[in-house]
């Protein structure tokens, strides 16, 4: 493992993922999910209905849209947390169609939440080693036997203050994972999905409430993770984030995908301005606005 | 005057009864359940039940030995948790503690009714079905021990084996829980969700959860109905809620805790009975007859455990630390 490839100035940008023309549902070149006629419904409302998605591996994919897009939904379906009312979906080949959300993580696809679970009231150390896969100890009855774990146990712990090192959280080993700060529980969340060694990392919302001084360190590990070889997904509302660090975006409204392609490009495509219409219609989407009103708003309020 | 010497001496005896050590492995049962897991089991009395009639019904109707007996509880008590557990641990966990709650009282409605008396002995229960046990006594006749702690031959032979049982159960939470698979299990209690974000069986980890502290209950079950008679009241809901004090006032993810707050909790218990009722002999609660008097051990009880829970919320052996956090 490469224990620090953090870019300096410009990320590498993968290039040249798909095949045909970047509309939605085109295909790629090297895909490692693909979704296929995936929807759900909540009472009268479509939540999600992806007619073709595939997702390219060892790239960074942004999936991106206004609040309602369904596209938490579509991560929960992805991951087995929620089941859909029709589709398929494949994994790098295997279908994961109705597969409980924990094998779909043993087979390398683990995901983070918007609302960070750090387990608060564990130490630092044991989230980590929580996420090692395949523990011997974790069967009761091998549990009570501890020399059939201690060794794995130890190397289990090494790899974890490695990468707590790199998330610059060892000094915290020690202390419940909840005196952590927000913005620190994000790196945890990430550091601990890390300790399976997955292929497809999936993140949602993992820019939500950490504040700005963190926000390059997380940038800089995400693109790590491509780095090494991994791909990931993230859900996203911070465009400056997509731009700078995508390789491909996926926009979804109103449960459909409406437009895919490099980050750049796709931001001028006219579904996805009609998409972000009324809230973002005249600015560039590249401003913060919604966090400058937001100021502005809690201002007017202490006058 | 009252006789303190008396009322000291007996609330002694409590520290190290059967009684005193059943509801601390009750307790620790409770301490898996609810402490290390999260699982919200209000239906320990119904665990506790059906290992005091598991025992004793297939000593008195089959004439089973004592080790038969005992697998007969824990058997019972396994599929118990089965049937809590299948329809309810995917479930939210408010869920569990309704089921458990309505399930620990239908065990034992259907030990009081009528229709099985002749297993069961209904509302006026069993006994005299220890004499497998005593004949196990390895102990010669006599009495031993001094003061408070002065017992016969049989008596002791009780004690041994309920606190031996007692300091095995916890010597085996205690090991499970800093492996891990108690670190699953505590970060079960944390967010389901994360741990199965990370591949972790969340469901089969809870049934084994309900099932180990289950049969703890059961076993707690069995030792309770040694020292006396298995009676169907003695297993109402409020055993439960005795339970979840002895585990607050000890620390609900400790493995001290629910051994010494059943300690202290019988030892009060035991103080206040002697005192009220000697006090009100001497007249000095001339408001108050016996009856209303053999009521108010409870509320001073009660008086007394809300005042540790509210200097000391997270429990004698609970640590500070943790509820920096909880709000």
């Amino acid at each position: 493992m490469s224990t620090n490839t953090v870019p300096n100035g410009k990320p590498v940008k993968s290039t040249d993922l798909h095949i045909g023309a970047a509309e939605p549902g085109c295909k790629k070149r090297d895909p490692i999910l693909v979704a296929e006629g995936v929807s759900r419904t909540f009472g009268g409302l479509k939540a999600v209905d992806v007619d073709h998605l595939e997702i390219p591996r060892g790239a960074i994919t942004a999936l991106i849209g206004p609040n309602g897009a369904g596209k938490t939904t579509l991560f929960n379906l992805l991951t087995g947390f929620d089941k859909p009312d029709t589709g398929s979906w494949t994994f790098e080949g295997k279908s994961l169609a109705g597969m409980p959300a924990y094998r779909v993580a043993r087979m390398g696809q683990i995901r983070t939440f918007q609302l960070t679970k750090a387990l608060s009231l564990l130490t630092v150390m044991d989230n980590m080693k929580l996420g090692a896969k395949g523990q011997i100890g974790e069967n009761l009855f091998r549990a009570l036997l501890p020399f059939l774990w201690r060794k794995q146990e130890e190397e289990n712990e090494a790899k974890a203050l490695d990468l707590l090192a790199r998330f610059k959280l060892d000094e915290k080993k020690d202390d419940y994972a909840a005196s952590l700060s927000g913005g620190q529980r994000k790196l945890l969340e990430m550091a601990r999905a890390l300790m399976s060694d997955p292929t497809l990392v999936m993140l949602d919302e993992p820019m939500a409430g950490v504040n700005p001084a963190l926000t390059q360190s997380l940038l800089d590990h995400i693109l790590n993770l491509k780095a090494e070889g991994m791909t990931v997904l993230f859900v996203e509302h911070d465009m400056q984030m997509v731009r700078h660090i995508a390789d491909w975006v996926v926009v979804m409204a109103e449960g459909r995908v409406v437009a895919e392609g490099d980050p750049h490009e796709v931001m001028k495509n006219q579904a996805v301005i009609d998409a972000y219409l009324g809230q973002h219609h005249d600015e560039d989407l590249g401003a913060d606005t919604e966090h400058v009103e937001a100021i502005k708003e809690l201002l007017d309020d202490k006058l | 005057m009252i006789d303190w010497g008396a009322i000291f001496s007996n609330a002694a005896v409590e520290l190290i009864s059967p009684t005193t050590a059943a509801y601390a492995l009750a307790a620790l049962g409770l301490a898996v359940h609810f402490g290390y897991t999260g699982l919200l089991n209000f239906g320990q009395a119904g665990f506790m039940a059906l290992g005091a009639y598991g025992y004793a019904i297939s000593i008195l109707t089959f004439g089973f030995p004592v080790w038969g007996a005992v697998l007969v509880g824990i058997g019972a008590s396994v599929v118990f948790a089965l049937i809590l557990g299948i329809p309810t641990l995917r479930l939210r966990a408010d869920y569990l503690a309704i089921v458990t709650i309505a399930a620990a009282e239908i065990v034992r409605l259907l030990f009081t009714t009528n229709s099985f008396a002749s297993v069961t002995g209904s509302a006026n229960g069993l006994s005299g079905y220890k004499l497998g046990f005593a004949a196990l006594n390895p102990i010669p006749e006599g009495t031993y021990g001094f003061g408070p702690f002065e017992n016969n031959a049989y008596d002791w032979w009780l004690r041994i084996v309920a606190w031996s049982v007692v300091v095995l159960v916890a010597l085996f939470i205690w090991q499970v829980m800093r492996s891990p698979w108690g670190r699953v299990i505590k970060g079960i209690r944390e967010d389901e969700d994360a741990v199965r974000a990370l591949g972790k069986n969340v469901y089969a980890y809870k049934m084994q959860s309900l099932i180990l502290g289950g049969v703890f209950g059961t076993m707690a079950g069995m030792i309770f109905a040694l020292p006396r008679a298995v009676v169907p009241s003695n297993y109402q809901t409020s055993l439960t809620f005795f339970i979840y004090a002895i585990l607050l006032l000890g620390g609900a993810a400790t493995i001290l805790g629910p051994i010494i707050g059943s300690m202290i909790f019988w030892v009060l218990l035991s103080f206040f009975s002697g005192f009220i009722a000697r006090a009100v002999e001497a007249g000095w609660l001339p408001f108050m007859t016996n009856v209303q008097a053999g009521q108010l051990r409870f509320i001073l009880v009660g008086v007394a455990i809300m005042l540790i829970v509210i200097f000391r919320p997270q429990g004698i052996f609970g640590n500070k630390k943790e509820l920096a956090f909880v709000h």
